[in-house]
């Protein structure tokens, strides 16, 4: 796992989270290898009257996503994030993208120490 | 047509003399094993109905449009054919309206609760009514869904008229300029149906003079008529002057020619 999505409402680290994962204006990234952020920007999803949820697990099988952080995942788009193998982590509500990254870091550290 | 609200029983008192279920075809996913991941059903798919990453494709028949593109391009046999149910047909005779000598033949679609697509049933139902048409002959009234979206531009399909019904609100006025700009295009002859015309109102008749388009009826904003029709009574059973004024209409829309440049 190197690549984490976080449903976003603006395209930088200090937006605030947005908890809608298929209506969101875009993900932004964070890569632990080098430690850089960048953004996917949500296009197509938005538009779509059913559906969005899927196009946006499809966009992010394609840039290689390994985990999502978001608020919540609808049933189909969770079956889509699972046949391509992508793990999300929901309710996440509140706060800025980094924060949100952060604290995902932190209890994956301290679930890794527990294991 | 109006297959999420259907209401022909309401005023035409058909009796039922059949139905049968109505279901649109949809994948599966039956042999996962037998995939090579080419993605191409993935691809093809305008609607999210299959998606393809990784090993397998994943399908969801509820967003399926039922175009059967997915089974024609996967040559490996992964996906095959399921059923989604969309509801049901039902057709049945309506008893003769005052003074007509036969019973109409009715026809309807009935969306199943819980479906969010109704154009496939639509599109069912319209293809039985053309059968029935191209049997029996005479003329046929569809019943459309309101708006100007899918629905409504499937069930006018091909048909040599159109009657747009619209109240003198401002409500009204601003869906039949939506619904005349969605049916213009076709080139059917349009005309427009007063429904609750009040003395003194002309907002629907100031839009159609500058539209270009005849007003073929009035239907007036009346005590009794809203009564009669809380008790599903159809218009022209409704008194002298309610069967001449459909009558006169009906004459009207059997002559399109006639009222297609009139105003």
């Amino acid at each position: 796992m190197a690549l984490v999505a976080v449903s976003a409402r603006g395209s930088t680290p200090d937006d605030g989270v947005d908890p809608r994962f298929g209506r969101a204006a875009g993900f932004v990234v964070y890569d632990t290898a080098t430690s850089g952020w960048s953004f996917l920007p949500n296009t197509v999803s938005r538009d779509l009257p059913q559906g969005a949820g899927l196009a946006a697990a499809e966009m992010l099988a394609r840039a290689g996503i390994g985990v999502v952080l978001t608020g919540s995942v609808g049933p189909k788009a969770a079956l889509a994030l699972g046949a391509a193998k992508i793990a999300f982590r929901e309710n996440t509500f509140r706060g800025t993208i980094r924060q949100a990254v952060a604290e995902y870091l932190a209890t994956r550290k301290l679930g890794e120490a527990l294991a | 047509m109006d297959v999420e609200a259907p209401n022909l029983d309401l005023f035409l008192k058909a009796t039922g003399a059949g139905q049968r279920r109505a279901t649109l075809e949809v994948p599966v996913v039956a042999h996962p094993e037998a995939c090579n991941g080419c993605g191409a059903c993935g691809r093809l798919c305008a609607f999210k109905g299959v998606l393809a990453f990784g090993d397998f494709p994943v399908a969801f028949p509820e967003l399926c449009h039922g175009c059967g593109g997915c089974f024609e391009v996967c040559r490996r046999g992964v996906l095959v054919r399921g059923e989604r149910e969309l509801g049901v047909i039902r057709w049945g005779e309506a008893l003769p309206a005052p003074g007509a000598d036969d019973g109409l033949a009715t026809l309807e679609g009935r969306l199943r609760v819980g479906e969010t697509m109704s154009p496939p049933l639509i599109r069912q139902v319209r293809g039985l009514a053309d059968e029935m048409l191209r049997t029996r002959g005479g003329d046929m009234i569809v019943d459309a869904p309101p708006g100007t979206s899918c629905p409504a531009m499937t069930a006018v399909r091909g048909v040599d008229a159109v009657l747009l019904v619209a109240e003198p609100t401002p409500f009204g006025r601003h869906d039949l300029d939506l619904a005349v700009k969605a049916f213009r295009p076709s080139g059917v002859p349009l005309g427009v149906v007063i429904n609750r015309a009040h003395f003194g109102d002309r907002l629907i008749h100031d839009y159609a003079r500058e539209a270009g388009l005849p007003i073929l009826a009035e239907i007036p904003f009346r005590r009794d008529i809203a009564q009669a029709c809380a008790g599903g009574v159809s218009l022209d059973a409704m008194g002298v002057d309610m069967r001449q004024k459909i009558e006169g209409l009906a004459r009207t829309v059997r002559a399109p020619d006639a009222w297609r440049h009139a105003a």
